[in-house]
């Protein structure tokens, strides 16, 4: 629907106008938009996900079985954990990050709207180029870390999608960091200082910093596989002087920050509801924000924890497993801080509450399975796993997935305006938790009786207990798909019904529940100032001096909302565009052009992209008044 | 059923607890948690000392989330909100403090076990591995001994495994494996273009169970391995037998047609048999295992098959049908289907059971 505005003089860099009906979605730039985008999309990957999920606990619920071939089986648990990894948990940190940044820093948009958009153009197409493998000849089959020499030297182009579809992720990721980094630093309303700044904030920014640089050392890395892959050069081999152990550096000196990448995010949002539901401020402010920090900034010297079996050496394997150990200690701090949030406060157990102290409880035995790893001669019976298998998605699932369920759960009403349904979703809760112990508990002993990773089938020579173990896992994935299902059930139930939500159901503390529901496209009518850490709270409650939190009427957030719509002084928004679209959309072609040597694919790809560029560059400003 | 071993295996499953099943060894021939020698008893011990402190953190944390969920919730009954606390700095510096500290008496014995676990031990028996797709090649450079999947090792004595990857002979080819028999030692990678090294030692006769433990592509799954402890004169037997030529069969005999067929055909092209010249050929290939003493092994194609009669035609009748692999492609990997008759394979067969 085009807004009456006319756009400048009949240019073809003319501006898109509508902000309503399915075209609005294609171009455009509101952060609130592109995050429920982000999230959609997300969603759709992690069903995509887990269904290869499932077949993998089929395959593996006997032993010797054959649901699926050996081919197959390792390309769906290849695909599992990049799908898993950058294709669900990163853009739904992302959507949080869209949505949730600037309205809980008190501003009206990111920094670089279009920028943004481009991001989420580019996650989507990096995500359905790497699918499309599966059309064209086979899904990347390597395992999600794609080895080297493997990678480089298996027949097929499996692995070449892997290496392309990666670089589009990240290229999506690096533009998001610089943007977000950009609005935390830059766009914070008037008194809101870093030290008041909510902790999601805080782990959105350590995030996108750790973004910023390790994109970077993984996209070297990519074009080394890619190029040895393609066009036969030696970066990995061996025998024409390359070194197949340098892969493995270069991705594991991204691929530890990525682990902080892929759970900060969620230590933020659980810091955010873990405080709301318990009525009283997060324990120990200060202390979560530098724990954070310094895990951003450990999170750097322990990449070589993923090599202890590599042969480094007795000096590097020991340097390693210190900082290993050491790095437990702000998340231990973080933990700590938590459980004393919910000390002396009066808990509400709202689903959001329950998937946050999930996320505590779960954390806390993936945390101490990794302190195992760091015991560098036990981590040699353990690397490669199925207790490794355990560990991580107790770090992934109970940690990272937890709090992002929890953050949906919490910031919904926001989000579309509504409640999820508060019974269904503690029914999902409860499955979800079940169903995840039962998976991944039992994972821990069959990998320490002796299963190891990445295999399509194991002998009955493992013993019966093995087996056994592996039952209840693929009892337990069955029991998770029950939750999702209920969680769907419980999002369609919402979305059909018609009762709207109040602007803030949840007493909630923080400035984004200062807006009405739903949130105008320019968030504020008025830029809020802070004077508060939890400023929306602070309008709404007083501490007398014995610490006793009292109620100030006139903050409250009833009334605050009446106030909306009575400014009538003309707020300028950031105009829809098409181009962060078309741009992106030419990286796909190159990507072919690169896998298949066709220079008209690449060229395809090169023109959309430098179209983008200059249409980008030269658009109007639709309503003129620059 | 009778055996008192499997029972209590079944009782361990029906605790509860499942940390309590996992720390005991039972059932799983391949299990991390029942080591045989040195090599794996000193990685253990440090182990259970970390487990158990992992335990008690475990029910500290989680027993204060379940104290805090239950005494501080909101029973409804009135209106005021809790006090407001901030943090309290004293708790800060006691969290941060005591686990760094816990961590730092870890981190002592760590340590030490890497740097002792990593030297050569004294007397130790060489045997160089070599990681190929999919199955291990194991020589014993003194005795000039070359064999396939099952390693043989005198009870008792440490051994000495110098490790690297290769593929069709070809140095510094290949790929990442990693070597792994959890009973005797924590796992090493094996490496094209590298040497890595891993100390082994059984100090009880026996046939250990292992498998490659990298990811290394199609039939990763199918190359297992087996590690067999013998009393020491048995093993320097074993080493004389194995060194010895090929046994060749009575003329006119089944075998000796398969004999024909092995060294007039394409076999020679990827198997070595020591010592036997039949019609000019000799079979040195170094593309498949080491064929010398064949029926000497249990087991085949990277240990995941018996050696018997049915097993060995149904694998030359198609190989790949039997173990995913890849001949007709780039890199050519595993052995291809030859096209045999049912004849040829039977004599094959029968020469190849000849070959102890």
């Amino acid at each position: 629907m085009a807004s009456s505005s006319v756009a400048p003089s009949g240019s073809v860099f003319r501006r898109p106008l509508a902000t309503k009906g399915w075209g609005s979605w294609l171009t455009t730039v509101d952060h609130k938009k592109i995050g429920k985008m982000y999230g959609f999309t997300a969603f759709a990957f992690f069903l995509i996900g887990g269904l290869e999920a499932v077949f993998i606990r089929l395959q593996l619920a006997e032993a010797d079985a054959s649901v699926l071939s050996a081919e197959v089986y390792n390309q769906f648990f290849t695909m599992h954990g990049i799908t898993m990894i950058f294709l669900v948990v990163m853009p739904m940190a992302a959507a949080f990050f869209n949505f949730l940044i600037p309205l809980q820093i008190g501003a009206r948009d990111v920094a670089f709207p279009r920028l943004n958009a481009f991001s989420y153009w580019a996650f989507l197409f990096g995500g359905l180029f790497l699918y499309s493998s599966f059309i064209f000849g086979g899904a990347p089959n390597g395992g999600w870390f794609g080895y080297a020499p493997l990678s480089t030297s298996t027949s097929g182009l499996n692995m070449a999608y892997y290496g392309v579809g990666l670089q589009i992720l990240g290229i999506s990721s690096l533009a998001a960091s610089v943007n977000f980094i950009t609005t935390i630093l830059n766009m914070r309303a008037p008194g809101l200082t870093m030290m008041r700044l909510p902790v999601f904030i805080w782990m959105s920014l350590v995030v996108n910093f750790l973004l910023l640089f390790a994109m970077p050392v993984i996209a070297v890395a990519l074009f080394q596989l890619t190029f040895d892959k393609v066009f036969f050069t030696s970066f990995f081999q061996a025998a024409t002087g390359g070194d197949p152990v340098l892969w493995q550096h270069l991705f594991w000196l991204f691929g530890h920050p990525e682990v902080y990448i892929l759970i900060l995010p969620a230590m933020g949002m659980v810091s955010e509801i873990l405080p709301v539901f318990s009525r009283k401020p997060l324990f120990g402010y200060a202390a979560v924000v530098f724990a954070g920090a310094a895990i951003g900034f450990m999170g750097w010297g322990v990449w070589a924890h993923h090599m202890f079996a590599v042969g480094l050496g007795p000096v590097a394997n020991s340097a390693f497993a210190l900082s290993t150990m050491f790095i437990a200690v702000p998340t231990g701090i973080k933990i700590f801080n938590w459980v004393f949030t919910m000390w002396g406060g009066k808990i509400r157990f709202t689903t959001p509450m329950l998937f946050a102290i999930g996320f505590v409880a779960m954390f806390t035995i993936g945390g101490l399975s990794g302190v195992m790893h760091a015991i560098v001669p036990h981590d040699a019976q353990q690397t490669d796993t199925y207790f490794v298998v355990a560990h991580f998605h107790y770090v992934l699932f109970g940690g990272a997935l937890f709090g992002i369920m929890g953050g949906m759960y919490f910031w919904w009403p926001k989000l579309f305006g509504k409640m999820l349904d508060e019974r269904l979703g503690k029914i999902h809760f409860w499955l979800w938790f079940v169903g995840f112990n039962l998976a991944f508990g039992p994972m821990h002993i069959a990998g320490l009786l002796g299963q190891p990773r990445r295999t399509y089938v194991y002998g009955e020579e493992l013993g019966s207990s093995v087996e056994r173990w592996n039952q209840v896992s693929t009892l337990g994935s069955l029991i998770i798909v029950v939750s999702v299902v209920v969680f769907i059930w419980n999002a369609w139930k919402t979305y059909r019904s018609d009762e709207i939500a109040p602007h803030d159901p949840w007493d909630a503390r923080t400035l984004e529940w200062l807006t009405p529901t739903p949130v105008p496209e320019h968030n504020f009518d008025v830029i809020p100032t802070v004077t508060h850490r939890d400023e929306f709270w602070h309008r709404k409650y007083a501490e007398d001096d014995a610490g006793r939190a009292v109620p100030v009427p006139a903050g409250a957030s009833e009334d605050h909302a009446a106030e909306h719509g009575e400014h009538e002084e003309h707020i300028h928004m950031p105009d829809p565009s098409y181009w962060p679209l078309v741009l992106s959309a030419g990286l796909p072609f190159i990507g072919y052009g690169v896998i298949y040597k066709s220079i008209i694919w690449a060229v395809i790809g090169l023109v959309l992209l430098l179209t983008g560029v200059y249409g980008w560059q030269l658009e109007p400003v639709a309503e003129g008044d620059e | 059923m009778g055996d008192p071993r499997t029972w209590r295996c079944r009782a361990r499953w029906l605790l509860p607890l499942a940390a309590v099943a996992a720390l005991s060894a039972c059932s799983g021939e391949q299990t991390a948690l029942d080591p045989q020698g040195p090599f794996a008893e000193r990685p253990d011990d440090l182990f259970r000392v970390v487990f158990w402190i992992a335990v008690g953190v475990f029910v500290l944390v989680q027993g204060l989330i379940i104290v805090a969920v239950l005494k501080f919730r909101d029973r409804g009954d009135d209106e005021t909100l809790p006090v407001q606390t901030h943090g309290n700095t004293k708790l800060e510096i006691l969290w941060t403090v005591i686990p760094a500290l816990i961590l730092a008496g870890i981190a002592v014995p760590t340590v030490q076990s890497i740097f002792e676990l990593s030297e050569e031990p004294d007397g130790a028996v060489t045997i160089e591995v070599f990681g190929h797709r999919w199955w291990w090649e194991y020589q014993y450079p003194e005795a000039g001994v070359e064999t396939a999947n099952e390693m043989v090792i005198p009870v008792g004595r440490p051994v000495r495994l110098v490790m690297t990857a290769e593929e069709a002979d070809q140095p510094d080819v290949g790929v990442i494996h990693s070597f792994w028999v959890p009973a005797l030692a924590g796992k090493q990678d094996v490496i094209p273009g590298r040497i890595t090294t891993l100390n082994i030692q059984a100090d009880t006769e026996g046939r250990y169970l292992g498998q490659c433990a990298e990811y290394c592509g199609l039939s990763h799954a199918n190359m297992r391995l087996r590690v067999i402890a013998v009393p020491p004169d048995e093993f320097d037997q074993w080493l004389e037998e194995q060194a010895a030529d090929a046994p060749r069969p009575d003329e006119g005999t089944l075998e000796a047609e398969g004999e024909q067929l092995f060294f007039g055909g394409a076999c020679v092209g990827c198997h070595a048999v020591r010592g036997v010249e039949v019609d000019g050929t000799r079979a040195t290939g170094n593309v498949g295992p080491d064929l010398t003493h064949f029926a000497t092994r249990e087991e085949f194609a990277g240990a995941i098959f018996e050696v018997n009669e049915d097993n060995l035609a149904e694998w030359l009748e198609d190989p790949p049908a039997m173990k995913p692999m890849t001949p007709d492609e780039r890199p050519s990997l595993g052995m291809p289907d030859l096209g045999l008759k049912p004849d040829e394979i039977r004599a094959l067969v029968a020469y190849l059971l000849s070959l102890t």
